[in-house]
């Protein structure tokens, strides 16, 4: 895991904030580290603040307060064509009155490079994206997928060291948008750039960055990579948003530092892994994923609290189960399991027993 | 822009580069393939065996028909509001039927007259003319003559109206005592109508037939009866022609063949000298080549005449340089059509930027101002104008208060092109603005932000990225403005003075004050042509296609 402090960090936000209205603030209190040639994706729910800060990175919009700094300089001031950012952006703003290669050739001729090795660049650039052939070409004439790749070769082509992408997959369907995402993360790393890349898309952060920052009302609710933000997210925002989660509400009963447990609200006991409560009393949502729950007693620990399940409704997903339960008065608890030889299928009307490892299953505030 | 845009994503999406590379090749070979039910090599057929393109045409059919019914309506109003007048304003800027309709006789006459070899006028054509002169002024039709004639040969008006006048009193008179004095029976108007019915008397008289015809022809719309109006002394006239010539030979009418042989006594009267004694004009083989000239039933005089050129009878030539007036006219209003329409671009474009890129609730605030003009009369507008822009103006009195301006030397800003370019930009801006403002709108402001990602300043983002993008909407204004000012009329008359008007004004002045309808219709032509033209050269270097109104 890239561990950067302020002071070597490429990109830093320090106490960032911003408010167009002057009575409401976007982006409230914005710290935040990259080191060089980190992936880092911002993640939130729309109007959460994260499309805001990309902007005011790529200059289009002013801070209200707090420095950005790019390789230890602050940039606050610096006009957006002077900060040297490549930028991809959501409908990828390729010019429609230029050919592709003239798209390309752009960034290069503003930077008054000479004709022949704008040509080089621009021929290397088309190679690095597959589209060779697509040179001579108008935008409108080609495809969804392939005005993306153009529109990442021309934020690439003049070889900037930190790349913003604004949603950039976002006009994809589903196949070609697991392919870019496979794309753009090789070629991040081939290159070695230091990228932004925001989404609101949880699958398309899981898979592609180092590290993803999770955005919420305007603050930054957690940043990890992505494994930690998906075994053990520090909030229930962070648990709701990222993945699927189970969510019981219930009080606490009795707490250690590695494990408590959770008296339900209809008075089950359940094991669990204390993340942001302290005390005995608390209120408590507890979260767990559904591929963590076990109906299999072998598996679990033989001191572990069970709990009564009724099956409401089983479906095939050719890979998993998904089967909906109805535990403690919720009626969405959703369990996974492997479509195995062996795995049981289970039918609407049994009743069975669930339960789980204690560091599966996290109580976070309520 | 969003359209193109959208069509992007429709086409195939390429789900691994290889695909891509490949696209091309598999829409090659999809093409290749036959429908199911198709002959290899025949046309494709429907289920049913007939040709696929017939069946569709069928079911297409009842379609077309509703959707003309629908457009009916316009059609035909099109068709009798724009079409018809225009056609008819192309015939009548061709169209010379005055002269061979009232002096059908003189017209065959001339027709035969050599007038550059030089021949001498001859006797017949007088004869003819006299035929022709009389019967248009008993019909009124001289004048109108008069007036078409003089378009080309100042004077032919009054020697028309005069002569009308006197063609009643002259000497030919005495054919009608000596046939009087041969026959008594020869002044019974109902002996002639008689005389006319046969056939053979018709042959043998064929000059007095052809008279005769014409003035029953007048008195029927008259409503008068033949059989009892006095016989006119022209009828005796030509009927001496006729004897003098043929003497009556095979004429049934005994009456005929009597004064047939009788004629040889007559006293005769020279028409020639009776028309030169009249007005000695006649007597000039000149006037009598304009006639010929301009005999026949179409003329390219009237588009001569737009373009400073006169037909004469020795060809077409300039016309004399104090009465080149059109080509000048014409490059003025090309030049200040041009000028108006670049001061429309330059204080449009800004306008229009601000308006797109302001929030909407903003932009349509300010969309009222420019909308406001439209609202206002053309007339007070324009007169608006007069009183900023005279001598003793808002603007001149401003400019003398603040000593920049001498209060003898005020600036001459109307009644000249200055103040006719000044008061049509103004009146034709919104048409400027509004494509621009539509135009603009489609422009998403990502791609000016991309090209400053990029590293383009400001000014480059704009003049590489954004302008290429507006010139449609500018493409659009322009022919909009252009073509709108190059056929205004109330404006340039208002303001315009002597030198800032347009050939419209002119085109004007023929329709409702010369009433020479043929010039103003050719000159009407031209403009449209003009303008077709230019849209034309425009379709070549911009592209209709790129032209966008929103």
């Amino acid at each position: 895991m890239p561990d950067a402090t302020t002071s070597d960090a490429f990109v830093a936000f320090e106490r960032v904030q911003k408010s167009y209205d002057g009575e409401t603030l976007v982006v409230k209190d914005l710290n935040l580290s990259m080191p060089k040639g980190e992936f880092l994706t911002m993640l939130g729910p729309s109007g959460s603040g994260k499309t805001t800060c990309l902007m005011m990175l790529a200059g289009f919009e002013t801070a209200t307060h707090g420095e950005i700094l790019l390789d230890g300089k602050p940039i606050n001031n610096i006009p957006p064509h002077k900060r040297g950012i490549g930028m991809v952006f959501q409908n990828y703003a390729l010019f429609p009155h230029m050919t592709v290669a003239e798209n390309l050739a752009f960034p290069l001729e503003v930077r008054k490079i000479g004709k022949s090795e704008r040509e080089e660049k621009v021929k290397r650039a088309l190679d690095m994206v597959q589209m060779g052939a697509f040179g001579g070409r108008r935008p409108a004439q080609l495809s969804g997928g392939q005005q993306q790749r153009i529109a990442l070769a021309r934020a690439l082509v003049f070889e900037p060291e930190l790349v913003l992408m604004d949603e950039p997959l976002g006009a994809l369907d589903k196949q070609l948008r697991e392919h870019m995402q496979f794309e753009i993360t090789r070629l991040a790393h081939d290159l070695g750039i230091t990228t932004v890349y925001v989404t609101h898309d949880q699958t398309e952060a899981l898979t592609m960055s180092d590290r993803v920052a999770v955005f919420d009302d305007g603050r930054i609710q957690q940043l990890d990579p992505p494994d930690i933000l998906y075994e053990s997210p520090q909030n229930s925002f962070v648990a709701q948003f990222i993945g699927e989660n189970n969510t019981l509400e219930g009080v606490v009963k009795e707490i250690s530092a590695d494990s408590a447990v959770v008296q339900l609200d209809d008075g089950e006991l359940i094991d669990c892994k204390p993340v942001n409560v302290s005390q005995v009393g608390e209120r408590t949502k507890v979260s767990i994923r559904p591929e963590r729950v076990e109906f299999n007693k072998d598996r679990l620990k033989e001191d572990a609290h069970l709990l009564k399940a009724t099956v409401k409704e089983f479906i095939y997903m050719g890979d998993v189960f998904r089967t909906r339960l109805s535990v403690a008065g919720n009626d969405e608890f959703i369990i996974k399991s492997r479509n195995a030889p062996d795995q049981v299928r289970l039918k609407p009307g049994e009743q069975i027993e669930i339960g789980w490892l204690p560091q599966d299953c996290h109580a976070l505030d309520a | 822009m969003s359209e193109l845009k959208g069509s992007g994503q429709q086409t195939a999406d390429a789900p691994t580069p290889e695909d891509a590379f490949h696209e091309t090749a598999t829409l090659d070979s999809r093409e290749q393939t036959h429908a199911p039910g198709a002959a290899p090599d025949g046309p494709v057929l429907a289920a049913d065996g007939t040709p696929l393109k017939r069946s569709l045409a069928r079911a297409l059919r009842m379609q077309k028909i509703r959707a003309l019914a629908l457009i009916a309506p316009l059609l035909i109003f099109v068709l009798l509001t724009f079409i018809a007048p225009i056609a008819s304003m192309l015939f009548r800027s061709v169209e010379n039927e005055i002269v061979s309709d009232t002096l059908p006789e003189t017209v065959v006459v001339l027709n035969d007259w050599d007038s550059a070899g030089g021949a001498p006028l001859p006797e017949s054509l007088f004869e003819a003319f006299y035929v022709d002169l009389f019967l248009a002024q008993e019909q009124k039709l001289h004048t109108r003559l008069g007036t078409r004639l003089n378009y080309e040969q100042t004077g032919m008006s009054s020697l028309f109206r005069k002569s009308g006048r006197q063609v009643g009193k002259f000497d030919t008179d005495k054919y009608t005592d000596q046939f009087t004095a041969l026959d008594a029976s020869w002044e019974d108007p109902a002996s002639w109508v008689a005389m006319m019915d046969n056939k053979s008397n018709r042959t043998a008289l064929p000059f007095t037939a052809r008279s005769w015809d014409r003035w029953v022809a007048y008195l029927n719309t008259e409503g008068d009866d033949p059989a009892k109006e006095d016989i006119e002394d022209f009828l005796f006239t030509t009927l001496y022609l006729d004897l003098a010539k043929t003497g009556g030979k095979g004429a049934s009418d005994a009456r005929i063949t009597a004064a047939g042989s009788a004629v040889g006594d007559f006293e005769t009267v020279s028409l020639a000298e009776q028309f030169a004694d009249a007005e000695k004009d006649w007597a000039d083989p000149e006037i009598w080549r304009v006639i010929q000239t301009f005999s026949p039933k179409f003329t390219s005089g009237y588009y001569l005449n737009a373009i400073d050129m006169q037909k004469t009878p020795d060809g077409i030539e300039k016309r004399p340089e104090n009465q080149q007036i059109y080509l000048m006219l014409f490059k003025r209003t090309m030049f200040m059509s041009l000028v108006i329409t670049f001061s429309c671009i330059m204080l449009g474009y800004p306008v229009a930027w601000i308006l797109a890129n302001l929030p909407s609730r903003t932009a349509n605030l300010l969309m009222i101002l420019v909308l406001l003009p439209f609202w206002t009369s053309l007339l007070v507008r324009t007169s608006a104008w007069k009183v900023m822009l005279q001598q003793q103006g808002v603007i001149n009195d401003t400019l003398v208060w603040l000593g920049l301006v001498a209060d003898d030397a005020r600036l001459v800003m109307i009644n000249n092109q200055f103040g006719t370019i000044v008061a049509m930009t103004h009146i034709l801006l919104p048409f400027m603005i509004l494509p621009l403002y539509s135009v603009m709108q489609t422009i998403p402001p990502t791609y000016l932000r991309a090209a400053k990602s990029l590293g383009a300043t400001n000014w480059t983002a704009f003049w590489r990225v954004y302008f290429p993008q507006s010139v449609p909407g500018i493409g659009a204004g322009s022919v909009l403005v252009f073509i709108l000012a190059i056929g205004y009329y109330i404006t340039p008359e208002i303001v315009g003075g002597n030198t800032g008007t347009f050939i419209s004004n002119r085109i004007a002045f023929h329709i409702s004050s010369s009433l020479n309808w043929g010039l103003g219709a050719a000159l009407g032509t031209i403009l449209l042509a003009v303008v077709m033209l230019l849209y034309w050269v425009y379709d070549k270097i911009v592209g209709i296609d790129n032209v966008k109104l929103g």
